[in-house]
């Protein structure tokens, strides 16, 4: 089988635009949370996100004119905004801008997102009542279509090999990384641009999750201890947005170019609970067979695993997870490292798994474990090193990310060091 | 210059993103201003937004010029 390596990073994230200052960030312990300010909350359960920080693009802030013109962007929503920023950060990073045509056909393109245009949508459907069908604007489906990421990214730059989207909720962007990998493992690409991309901090996004009771509502006057994975006064999940990229290379295409390489893919499992449409089962067994799937196909044993980043979103689903996560490492708990980094980025739906995957990439590069900020009170006893609020420089040779998403659709991408 | 010709060359400007000296009268909005055929929609929309008109398909698709769009909205608000 073809081996499949990291070559490019990119990251919009509530930290930071950027994937270097959003990683600096995450090590220091910060939090992207705040009130929101994009719109006016008040009147909402939730009054508090993790905002994306707008700026003139300095000190880590997102311009939005640094990466798509002014009459582009009014033409898309902000999921394909992030997106195009994340992309276009890994690409540079890889160094990958073919202008051959033979590169750009074995290059493809797989950025999903969980919930695509959920603004746009809003936004139109108020329009139609209120002034008719005939003042819908052209822009607005492809504006709003999920896998226009991935077609923007493809004009952009000319890349014509599998263009493809996934929709899993926020399980997206693991998945995206996993299949894109595979699609390279079965040659039909040699190059992969993979993701997530979400958006969906806007009046019907909280209002949707808040009917759910899936999201914080207790930390008004505090939202940066909002996110609190396994913490025992956790109250639900605080929304993020933004979108992580990564460029997906076979080995033997990455070392003949003389590119940098930051790991490799080597394993990828998923799962289906067959349980509940919001809630995992109960007993764990969908995430600890996608986690076992995944080590299966890397040819490792637990004891090979170094660090989990959790998908511990700061609901009553993450002692499920630890204890899923406790059951497929046995005796290996001890030693390992488990941190959930939504406690600094919140949690970003359908690009979470992706900046996630990046973050195991960061992981492995630097022989770091980002913390699990806001865990003061463990809800339960853990035989695993949660890193509560404080990183661990530590050896990590192999890394395991969990994603988990409403449906019972479950994903873990499985990251090793290259040597060299 | 006229004011419905001002008020066409501001929108113009807006969403096709070109130069206000590059709309000229006979300046075609695909072959001249880089637009494409969803941009032309958008534009015949907003031009009715402005101008509290409505232009149907068939006229909409007569209106290939800035001097297209300036000659039908004055007839049209006659």
């Amino acid at each position: 089988m073809r081996r499949v390596v990291v070559t490019g990073l990119g990251m919009v994230s509530p930290l930071a635009c950027g994937v270097e200052e959003t990683w600096k960030r995450l090590l220091d312990g910060k939090s992207g949370a705040g009130q929101i300010e994009r719109f006016d909350a008040s009147h909402l359960a939730t009054t508090y996100a993790c905002e994306v920080p707008l700026g003139d693009g300095s000190d880590g802030t997102f311009n939005p004119d640094d990466w798509m013109a002014a009459k582009e962007r009014r033409k898309v929503d902000d999921f394909i905004l992030y997106g195009m920023a994340a992309a276009d950060q890994a690409v540079k990073d890889a160094g990958w801008t073919p202008e051959d045509e033979e590169s750009r056909l074995r290059t493809g393109v797989m950025i999903g997102s969980g919930i695509g245009g959920l603004q746009s949508i809003a936004e139109t459907a108020v329009l139609i009542k209120e002034k008719g069908p005939r003042r819908v604007s052209p822009f607005f489906i492809p504006g709003a279509l999920i896998n226009l990421v991935s077609g923007q990214v493809s004009i952009r730059y000319g890349f014509k090999g599998p263009n493809h989207a996934v929709v899993t909720a926020c399980s997206t962007g693991a998945h995206a990384i996993g299949d894109a990998a595979r699609l390279i493992q079965w040659g039909d690409a040699d190059v992969m641009i993979a993701g997530g991309a979400e958006s969906p901090i806007s009046e019907i996004g909280v209002a949707g999750f808040n009917a759910c009771k899936a999201l914080s509502t207790k930390r008004g006057n505090d939202p940066q201890a909002a996110s609190r994975p396994y913490d025992e006064d956790r109250d639900g999940f605080v929304m993020g947005e933004g979108a992580g990229v990564v460029v997906l290379e076979e080995y033997e295409h990455a070392v003949a170019r003389g590119a940098k390489i930051y790991a490799e893919v080597i394993g990828y499992g998923l799962s289906g609970d067959a349980y509940h449409i919001t809630a995992p089962a109960e007993d764990g067994d969908g995430g600890y067979r996608s986690m076992e799937a995944a080590l299966k196909r890397a040819g490792i044993t637990p004891e090979d695993v170094d660090y989990i980043n959790a998908h511990g979103t700061s609901t009553m689903a993450d002692t499920i997870e630890l204890g899923a996560v406790e059951r497929l490492m046995g005796e290996a708990a001890s030693k390992a490292t488990m941190s959930s980094t939504k406690s600094s980025i919140g949690h970003l739906l359908g690009a979470a798994g992706a900046i996630e995957a990046i973050f195991c990439t960061l992981a492995i590069r630097d022989q770091v474990a980002p913390p699990t900020i806001n865990l003061d009170n463990p809800a339960i006893e853990p035989k695993l090193d949660l890193a509560p609020n404080t990183k661990r420089e530590r050896e990590i040779d192999v890394a395991l990310s969990n994603s988990f998403g409403f449906g019972g659709t479950n994903a873990s991408l499985v990251l090793r060091r290259v040597a060299g | 210059m006229s004011d419905i010709a001002d008020r066409v060359r501001k929108i113009v400007v807006e969403h096709l993103g070109v130069e206000e000296e590059k709309v000229t009268e006979n300046a075609s909005f695909i072959d001249d201003l880089g637009a494409d055929s969803l941009d032309t929609v958008e534009l015949v929309m907003a031009f009715e937004e402005e101008f509290g008109i409505e232009i149907p398909d068939d006229a909409a698709e007569t209106i290939q010029t800035f001097g297209d769009a300036v000659k039908f909205i004055k007839e049209a608000q006659q």
